[in-house]
Order: C-alpha cells, then structure tokens, then sequence
C-alpha cells in the first residue's frame, strides 16, 4: 500500500516535470485530464497499459498447461474461482524466455472485444511505474509498412525525455486469433523493435 | 411485535404462481366427459389458498377475481355446472389472467384491465349459465363484479397509477356507509414500551382505515441518533385524520387496547371531506424492526414494501369514498413508486430448494463446526507429537469446506420440470386452435441443470413444441388417410450424457419435406443451383431467418422468425441443435447443452504432471493392458482387442504433446471410454480417485479447446482440465488434429 502511494507520488512528480514551464496548478490539472497507465518491463524496455484495464496483480503461480495452444499461453490459473488463461508476454513478443523467479508478476488485464469481456494475465519481468499522460503525449506508432503488425501497439509516449513507455492496446494484444494461432512472432518482434528505433531517431 | 407482512409477500407470489401452475395442469387433464373430481378438487384448492392469500394482503383484485373462479369450481366439483370445454377454456384464461395480474402486481405495474375484464366476462358467462337455467343464481359472485373492478381501482391506486376510472364503481361494504363529510383528528402518542405490549400501530391504522378514509402523519422527531435506536421502543408519534361517519366511541374502540400504553387524543375534524393521503412512506414506520436496519438494503425492501402496504390499506377507502380520496391517492404516486420500485428489483430472482439439499448442508456445517472445535483444541495445548493430529484436523477441515462448496453449487441446480411446465398447455392451446390431437408426453423431468441454463432454454423449448404441433403433426383426416392414429403423439424427454444436458423433442407427424425446404432456400438464393446438400445441412435451413416450410403465415408459426431466434438462444448457452426427420415418420429435435457452471461426478487420472478429469458417465471400464491385446494399424494407429471389438487407443500425451511417465502400453492403465457408441481406449499414467467436480467455462476467458470440455479448480486450488470425449474422438480420427500453433523448433527460430 505504502508503496503505491509512493509510486502515485512519483507519478505525479513526473507529471509536474513533464508540464513544460507549467506551474503546479496546471501539473494538478493534468494529472486529472490525462489517464494512467502501469507499466512494467520485458528486459529494458518498458511497456504500459491503461491502468482502468488492469484487475489485480499477482505473483508467478503455476499454471495449468492448455494442450495444443500458442506457446506463450503458460495455461490456466484459478483467480478466485474462474479459469483464467496466463500469457507470458516475453515469448508474446519473440524475446528470449526466462526462468520465473519470485519477482516475476502476472499483471491481469481485462480484455474488451466487442461484447465480451475477459480476464487474462500478463507475465511480465518487473513492475515499473504508474504515469499519466495526455493523449497529446502519446503518438502514434510509426507506419512500418504492411508486413508489421503495429495495430497492438497504441502509440509511444516519452518519459523524463528520453525514455520511451510503448503503450499496448490489450484488446488487439488478446484478440481470438492471437490467442488461437501464433503469427509470425519475428514480426512482432520487430515492429516492437523498430517502433522503438523510429521513436529514438525521430527525437 | 408487528408481523411484517411483506416478508411473506414473495412466498406468497411464489406459492401462487405454482398454484397457477397446478390449476393449469389439472385444467389441462380434465377431460370433460369423465371430469376427475379428485383433479377439481386439487384446482379448487389451489384457487382457494391464491385467494385466500390474496385476501392477507389486501390485493382485492386477485381475492375478487379468485373467488369467481372458486365459485365456479366448487359448482363444477358439487356436479351443479357441469364440465365443458368452455368452462376450461374461461377458466384456463382465467388462470392465464391471474398471472398477469400477479406478474403486475410483482412488477409494480398497471393491471391490464382489459384482459381482466375479457376474463372476468368468460367467467361470468360461465356462472349465468347455471344461473339462468336455475334457482336465480347467487347474488353474491354477480354482484362482486363492480368491487372487483374496485378492487381493481385501488391496486391501481396503490400500485403508483391512476385509479380513478374505476374508483366510484367501487361498491364495497365500506362505501354503504356513506361519508357525511365529518371525522376525527386523533392524535396518538404511544409509550416507549408500547411495542413490548404486542400493538402494533400499523394495525391500529389499519382498523381505522376500515372506518374511514385515513390520513396518517407521523412524528419521528423523537428519534434518536441511529447508533442508539432501539428497536424494541417506539419513539414515534402520530397525528392522523380520520374521515368517517364512524362515533367517537367507535374510534375509541380501536385503541381499546392502547389506551394504558399511550396519550390518545380524538378531537371532531373541521374542514374537508377528503383528506389528502401526502405522507404514505410515514405509514410505513410502524414497522419499528425495520429502522435499525435501515441502512442494509434488505430493510429498504421491506420498507418499501411495507409503506406500500399500509399505504394501499389506507388508499382503500379514499379511492372509493370519493374522487377527492381517488386524487389523493394518485398524488402518493411519486412519493411511493421509487420505494416499490426497489422493492421489486431486490425480490426479483429466487430459487426453491428441496429441503434435502438443505439437509445436506445442515450436517456439512455441523461436520464443520465440530472440524473447528477440535482444530482449537489441538491449537491450544499444541505440542510436537500432536503434529499428525493437527495435519488430520486440517485435512478434514479441507474436506469439509470442499463439500460445503459443492453442495452449495447443488442448490443452484434445478429439475428441468420447471422448464416442461409452460409446455403441456402450449400443446393443448395450440393443437386446439389448429384442430389437432396431439397426446403430449414429457419424460426426465427430474434432470437438473443450472438455474441460469434452465431459465434460458424455457423459451426455445416453447417454440420448438409449438412449431412440432404447427409443423409437425398434420390434421386427423390426413394422418388417418396416411395409416396413422388420428391423435399426434409429441414427447420430451431430458436427460443427462457425457457432461451434456440432452433435451429430445420427439414428433410422429409429418417430417421435414427436403425437397420444398430446399427448393425455397434455392430460391430465396440461400443454396446455389445445383449445389448438394447433405440432410442434416438441409435440415439446418430451418433455423435460417425467414425460411419456413408453411405457404401461409399462421397465428403460430409460418413466418420462419423464431427458429433462429431458437438457434441463436441455445448458441448463447454453448448448446448446439440437431435435427432427423423421416418423411412420414417424424421429425426429432435434440438440444444439447453443456453443464457449465453445474457439477460433474468425474474420474480423476494423471499425465506426466498433470490431473485430468473425464466424465463419470463415458467411463466404461478402467483396466491394466495386456500386451497382447494390442495392436498395430497401418503402423500408425494402435487398437485393442477389448468385449469382441478392437477400441482405437489414444495416447493423451501424444494428444496433448506433454511428456508422459509411461510410454509402454503393456501393463499400464487404459480408460475405455464411449461418446454416442463410438469407443476409445484413453491410455494413462494413474488413475486417481473419483469425485465431483464443479465445472467452470475455460471460454469464459480464453477460447473453446478442441478435447477439453472445461476446466475445475481441484482441493489444492489448482486448476484441472475435463476432457470432452467427442471431442478426443473427433481429434483421434485425425479431425482436427493439427495443433493450433505451428511447430514449435519454428516460433523459436525466429526469436
């Protein structure tokens, strides 16, 4: 709890920073227009979801394998009596897998297609931080043509100036296919990738 | 203590609706040349416990309306009327009018006065009947017309709408005595113990309001902060204004009982003849029980329901004193109908339960208070040695809750008879209409599936007996030039298969016409010209929107809107439907529904590290393989020589692509199991023990996987997967055996 509160300081520290040649008022005004996002990393990079998805979060507990299912379905757990699938979001993405240890967290995110709505968790390496950000601060993903799925990636915000949040759409992140059949992960892999080479050179 | 009436209100809808239900069916049977008296006996019965109900709770217009049909019945059953299918028909309209006007009532909302009066006509026609051919009648089911239209009126009233158009026909026994425009203020100021004396002023209230139009106001100044309230002393007061022809002593009278217990005040009222009945929601704080609790939104219930309550009684009299009352009444609308309306939210959705199942769950929370009491006994002289006794302890506790939670799912389950009961009468309403016999027969009415499930399948269940009689079974002259009895037969039957609900609906008419279903699907240019269909894709057309067999539109089927609105509900529920017919012969309809949500008795087995589960019931036989029975197909597929058959073998973790403990057959165990007479011999690691599992929906948040039906948490918390037999069968003969992933060496190279 203590540590949330901090980390909501933070946040909002970095709001204050980030309102350029704002004062504090215009910083409070921003934390209240602006929406939230958590994020967490896979390796170095830093990834965000909006926080109104996420459900709860929870530590690496085993989970049920699910035959003939994508490789980064990990199974199903019991959250609190329903059955919900666990995606490890490194091998989502094409990264190097690694061993779960006790820091790895399982971010459950409600995911939102058409009528329905689902429950899934995301593996993920380490939490990091909770930022807000104006829709204005979020830009959109660069065109990487049309072998490059980027329609997972809502846009790239900027952090501190110079590190880069790639905000993801869990919706597209989790849609039926995705979940049904493993597109070309190198595609994934390297939209990520690009997008983030493109967002440094373009600044 | 006051006895809160409106407690008892939703046992009563309840109580009544299934005495709606048992007048329909006994209706239903009574066969007008041999009526069965014992059968009008059970329909007078029912009629008479809705009455008198009714008659508790002040809904006059249900008392009224049931005391015609008693009165009716108790002539049919005397053998003074005798039993025609007319007297049915008005009856069943007036059960079907019964319903209606409970469901409003339930509802808070207005009665549907026009059906009302259709009913109570068909009724009445029926009683002068008997009346014009002999002694004169009786007076008293006439003439209780107009109060029932009062009675009418006043519900309204009480039910937040406008009552007035009926009002003045009220021509009740209180109406008789005529208001002279005088009354009495009375001003009542009970004691703090007042309540502990067993008076309730709510009663008191509702005596005067016999004598008169009443008005009450209260005073609730006197209460204390919430923390420190009471609930057993009364700390309000009460001016109330009684307009009546009624004497002071009369008044008096009521408070007989009051008097040493509180300040009583009756001074003549001045003024006006109609007061005007402002604060009802004031009525309802007689109810003292209910103000500590006022917070919980249980309490708000029964406060709505009670103001509304004592708020009809006291709109009784003003409606029918007066159209001044019959304003005052319509001008509590506002003030009551957000209380009511929350009043019928909350009670919305109940469940019977066999009191067995309650039984069983009184000894579980015996077994498991007496777990809990030995657990603090070990906990508080604990030492070392006692460590295999707390482990037991705790084991059991596991136990213990495991069956509590299970048995608690149980409760949610209900026979599916409560879904066959609408349908006897659909079969008899519409084989009436068509003029058709149809003998209609149900048969696994005691199996049980999720209330949810079961609420949903009501409707598809109608539509599809409907159109069987529609469709299905053709008139007498033309089943009897066909060699068949001139009476239809249609069936329903339910029952439980392989983690699935089977619903049959069974008809002996006419059969799908292939040709003319699939001539008009060519022709709405649903099928291309030339293009073959198998039969069960042509008989899959009858759930296509807008497609129907029938040349003309009827009352009851035709339009070919329904069937996929049918379709569609069952999808909803994961359920799929299957249609055979034969032409000539009939059409069989089979539902299947899967058990989500409900329980599963299931055998517990092991691959590599993982439990699995598969239902009970496709379990044929567990053995140990005997090498020698085994073998080879095309040095592909494996089968063993099992009862004179040889059962292809499934390896589940060739299946599941896991790594299993044991790769040699010879001397392990096989599960033989059976989907719809197709055999497989499952070939497992260990077989664990059996036990019932709650199913939960791996849809719900992830996707439908080809071989697994669902998912259940075991004791551990851990989560096992249940296996869907046809599903493997399908996956065994190579159906949809790809993986949904490509291989894996691939998604690694490309990381």
């Amino acid at each position: 709890m203590a540590e949330q509160s901090e980390r909501q300081n933070l946040a909002d520290d970095r709001t204050a920073a980030l309102g350029t040649g704002a004062d504090t008022v215009d910083a409070m005004q921003a934390t209240a227009d602006g929406e939230q996002y958590l994020t967490f990393t896979l390796g170095d990079e830093e990834y965000g979801v909006d926080i109104l998805r996420v459900q709860e979060i929870k530590g690496w507990q085993r989970a049920t394998p699910i035959p003939n299912t994508p490789h980064y379905v990990k199974g199903v757990i019991n959250l609190r009596g329903t059955i919900v699938p666990v995606i490890d979001l490194r091998e989502r993405f094409g990264m190097a897998a690694q061993e779960y240890s006790k820091f790895t967290v399982v971010v459950m995110v409600k995911v939102i297609s058409g009528v329905r709505e689902r429950i899934m968790g995301l593996v993920v390496d380490a939490l990091s931080e909770v930022y807000t950000f104006q829709t204005e601060q979020i830009r959109p993903a660069p065109e990487f043509g049309a072998h490059i799925r980027t329609d997972f990636i809502r846009g790239l915000a900027t952090v501190d100036d110079s590190k880069m949040v790639i905000v993801l759409d869990v919706d597209e992140l989790l849609s039926d296919e995705d979940l049904a059949i493993a597109d070309d992960q190198s595609r994934v892999a390297e939209a990520v990738r690009t997008a983030a080479r493109v967002s440094k050179e373009s600044e | 203590m006051s006895v809160d009436l409106s407690q008892f209100l939703q046992t009563f809808f309840e109580e009544s609706f299934e005495g709606l239900d048992i007048m329909e069916s006994g209706l239903l049977e009574l066969d007008p040349q041999h009526p069965d008296t014992e059968v009008l006996h059970t329909v007078f019965r029912a009629a008479h416990s809705i009455k008198g109900g009714a008659g508790t709770f002040g809904l006059s217009a249900i008392s009224d309306f049931t005391h015609r049909m008693e009165t009716l019945l108790d002539r049919l059953r005397a053998g003074e009327q005798t039993v025609t299918p007319e007297v049915v028909s008005a009856l069943l309209s007036a059960v079907d009018c019964l319903r209606g006007m409970l469901e409003a009532i339930k509802a808070e909302q207005e009665l549907d006065s026009e059906a009302l009066s259709a009913a109570q006509q068909a009724l009445d026609e029926q009683l002068a009947l008997r009346d014009n051919g002999a002694k004169g009648g009786r007076p008293g089911a006439e003439q209780s017309a107009p109060a029932g239209s009062g009675g009418l009126g006043r519900r309204g009233a009480n039910a937040g709408s406008s009552g007035s158009g009926s009002a003045p026909a009220g021509a009740g026994p209180e109406a008789g005595e005529g208001e002279q425009g005088g009354g009495w203020h009375i001003r009542f100021e009970p004691e703090a113990h007042l309540l502990t004396t067993g008076n309730d002023p709510a009663r008191l209230f509702r005596a005067l309001s016999d004598l008169g139009a009443l008005t009450v106001h209260c005073e609730s100044g006197e209460l204390p902060a919430f923390e420190a309230l009471d609930p057993e002393s009364c700390c309000l007061s009460w001016d109330l204004e009684l307009v009546t022809g009624a004497t002071e002593a009369a008044v008096r009278e009521v408070f007989e009982w009051v008097e040493d217990d509180a300040v009583i005040e009756i001074t003549p009222l001045s003024g006006s003849a109609a007061p005007a009945a402002e604060d009802h929601g004031a009525a309802a704080e007689p109810a003292p029980e209910s103000a500590p609790v006022a917070a919980s939104a249980t309490a708000e219930v029964e406060e709505g329901a009670e103001a509304a309550a004592a708020a009809g009684a006291a709109a009784r009299p003003a409606a029918t004193a007066s159209s001044g009352g019959t304003a005052a009444a319509t001008k509590s609308k506002p003030a009551k109908a957000g209380a009511r309306k929350e009043a019928a939210k909350k009670s919305s959705s109940s469940i019977r339960v066999d009191t067995e199942k309650i039984d069983v769950l009184i000894d579980m929370v015996g077994e498991l208070v007496i777990t809990q009491s030995m657990l603090s006994q070990i906990g508080k002289e604990f030492s070392a040695d006692r460590l295999e006794e707390l482990q037991d302890g705790l084991a059991q506790l596991e136990r213990n809750t495991r069956e509590l939670q299970e048995s608690i799912m149980r409760i949610r389950m209900v026979p599916i008879s409560f879904a066959y009961s609408r349908l006897p009468r659909i079969v008899h309403d519409t084989s009436r209409a068509l003029g058709k016999e149809v003998e209609f027969t149900m048969e696994g009415e005691q199996t049980e599936l999720d209330k949810t499930v079961m609420e949903k399948i009501i409707d598809p269940l109608v539509h599809l007996v409907r159109n069987s009689v529609d469709h299905g079974i053709e008139d007498p002259a033309e089943r009897q030039a066909a060699g068949k009895p001139g009476k239809g037969k249609i069936s329903i039957e339910a029952y439980h298969k392989g983690g699935n609900i089977i619903i049959e609906i069974v008809d002996d008419g006419r059969g799908i016409n292939r040709d003319k279903l699939l001539g008009k699907a060519r022709a709405a240019g649903l099928v291309e010209e030339g293009e073959e269909l198998s039969d069960a894709e042509v008989y899959d057309l009858i759930f296509h929107p807008g497609l129907s067999t029938h040349d003309e539109a009827t009352e009851y089927s035709g339009r070919g809107v329904g069937m996929d609105v049918v379709k569609r509900n069952i999808r909803s529920l994961s359920g799929s439907l299957n249609v055979r017919s034969a032409p000539g012969q009939g059409t069989t309809i089979t539902i299947s529904l899967p058990l989500t949500l409900s329980i599963l008795d299931g055998q517990l087995f092991r691959v590599g590290d993982q439990t699995y589960i598969v239902p009970l019931v496709s379990v044929i036989e567990s053995l140990q393989v005997d090498g020698a029975k085994v073998s080879g197909v095309t040095g592909r597929g494996e089968v063993y020589h099992w009862r004179e058959a040889y059962v292809p073998i499934v390896r589940l973790h060739e299946l599941f692509d896991t790594e299993p403990m044991r790769h040699e057959l010879s001397g392990g165990l096989m599960v033989i199991v059976e989907d719809e007479e197709t055999y497989l011999g499952v070939f497992v690691d260990d077989l664990l023990d059996q036990q019932q599992v709650v199913i939960k929906s791996l849809e719900a948040n992830y996707l439908r996987v080809p071989g697994i039906a669902g998912a259940t948490i075991l004791g551990d918390g851990t989560v096992a997967l249940i296996l869907d037999i046809a599903g493997l069968v399908e996956m065994s003969r190579g159906g949809s055996r790809q993986p949904l992933i490509p291989e894996r060496e691939e998604s690694d190279e490309a990381a």
